[in-house]
């Protein structure tokens, strides 16, 4: 990471500047106030809360990255990270059975994988600052598609259960009979990341990039850091999607291959 | 010779609210047995029992004399078939259908087809295009791919037109004459007494 450092000025806002970026908000909010669309609230809300986060990140992190701290208080910060983030999916997936355990399972999963690959190979040294912006990635980019993996595949079971039912009375397997729910539930929480993928540096330039050419990276530089993050953003997704899809259906299921997932509205027959 | 089925002593509740209790129950191992029983009665949860894809909360279920809980449920479901009230078909086309259920080649399948009175034709229609009684007959020949030795029936007919539901009817009893025992529910008595070898009912028939 040392060649990351060049001497090209680093672009630093001025708190002044910083105050100016914030008007910007008020675009927002006289959209919705001429709309109609009743977010005004909640955008205010929203701006002032990733200040504070911000904010308290900025503190965090300047004790983190700080020479004399221990990497031992990033491997910390990383836990917690983990933590907050199987109790954020959790509480947004509610109609997953134990959904807490299943997305810590899967993050943690996802971040050995992944971390194991760059600092292993070397494509990144291990220290504070890539240990906590690199875990950040993985946790942060995955929780989208770990909370809509989840969701689908319990919603499909559902609805799908006649199908389910249809498959496991001919002798197939509990993964046979969900084989296709299973399928299309991790297409859909993957697509998006795709997409993503597909869709860099032609109309998206991704924000690590930025950040790194608004603090002077030399572009040649930036573009390598970017690649290496989306592989690891697409590799984490891939491995807590598919760590959630199987744990799901492990909990659908009984361990003599029968559906056990409540279906509310189901008329379960005479 | 032990019965096709023995319920013995079952309890079931779902919900907290009970299924059946205490319910005692055998189905002969020859013909169509038909199990009649208002809405609600538990007949389908008896032929889902029969088959393991539910358990009983106490009491015993065997099949042929042997506890259905002892053993691979895959090896028993692909023993005794299942017809749901409901034809659900999968994604796919008609061999697609038939290849979930087992590897069979294009020849293997047109016979299978033949038996419920399909012609070749069918087999690389799409199954979601057929109308409801050729899905059904679609099923019951994805059922018999297993090759049972028993077959469930679960209102069967319940979907279908007139017509489709006597084609039904006379595979389904045609099969039986042929040796393999069916267990068929249905809340309806005419089609009851048009079928039956042996009856039994729960509750109060409707």
């Amino acid at each position: 990471m040392s060649a990351v450092l060049t001497a090209s000025p680093v672009a630093d806002p001025s708190w002044l500047g910083l105050v100016a970026a914030g008007t910007l908000i008020a675009v927002a909010l006289a959209l919705s106030a001429a709309q109609q669309l009743g977010l005004g609230r909640s955008i205010l809300w929203s701006a002032v809360r990733a200040l504070v986060q911000l904010a308290a990140v900025g503190v965090v992190l300047g004790f983190l990255l700080a020479e004399s701290t221990s990497i031992l208080w990033s491997w910390a910060w990383v836990a917690v990270m983990v933590l907050f983030a199987a109790w954020t999916t959790a509480r947004r997936a509610p109609e997953v059975p134990g959904m807490f355990t299943l997305s810590l399972s899967a993050y943690t999963a996802s971040g050995v994988v992944t971390l194991a690959v760059l600092f292993g190979f070397g494509v990144f040294e291990l220290e504070a600052r890539t240990l906590v912006t690199l875990s950040g990635m993985v946790v942060g980019n995955s929780l989208a598609a770990t909370v809509l993996v989840g969701r689908r595949l319990v919603e499909s079971l559902q609805e799908r259960r006649d199908e389910v039912e249809a498959r496991l009375a001919l002798g197939n397997t509990a993964a046979e009979a969900s084989a296709p729910m299973v399928r299309s539930s991790v297409r859909t929480a993957l697509i998006p990341q795709v997409e993503t993928t597909k869709a860099v540096g032609i109309v998206l330039l991704p924000g690590a990039m930025v950040g790194l050419l608004l603090a002077g990276v030399e572009p040649a530089v930036a573009v390598k850091v970017q690649l290496a993050v989306m592989y690891l953003i697409l590799g984490s997704v891939a491995t807590t999607t598919a760590v959630v899809a199987l744990g799901v259906r492990r909990r659908a299921f009984s361990a003599d291959h029968r559906l056990v997932l409540d279906t509310p509205s189901h008329d379960r027959g005479s | 010779m032990p019965p096709l089925f023995e319920l013995l002593e079952v309890h079931l509740s779902r919900s907290g609210e009970p299924v059946l209790e205490a319910f005692d129950l055998e189905v002969p191992d020859d013909g169509v047995t038909v199990l009649t029983g208002p809405s609600g009665s538990g007949k389908s949860t008896i032929l889902r029992l029969c088959n393991r894809l539910l358990v009983p909360d106490s009491g015993t279920v065997r099949f042929r004399g042997v506890d259905v809980s002892q053993g691979d449920p895959c090896v028993l479901r692909r023993s005794v078939g299942m017809v749901f009230q409901q034809p659900t078909v999968f994604e796919g086309s008609v061999l697609d259908n038939l290849r979930a259920a087992e590897e069979l080649d294009s020849t293997a399948a047109a016979d299978l087809l033949g038996d419920v009175a399909l012609d070749a034709s069918f087999l690389d229609r799409r199954a979601r295009d057929l109308s409801g009684g050729e899905q059904q007959r679609l099923c019951l020949a994805r059922t018999l791919a297993t090759s049972p030795v028993a077959l469930l029936v679960d209102e069967g007919t319940s979907a279908l037109d007139r017509k489709a539901t006597r084609v039904l009817e006379e595979l389904v009893v045609d099969l039986a004459r042929r040796g393999t025992p069916v267990l068929w529910v249905t809340h309806d008595l005419d089609q009851a007494a048009r079928i039956a070898d042996h009856r039994r009912s729960l509750g109060n028939p409707s």
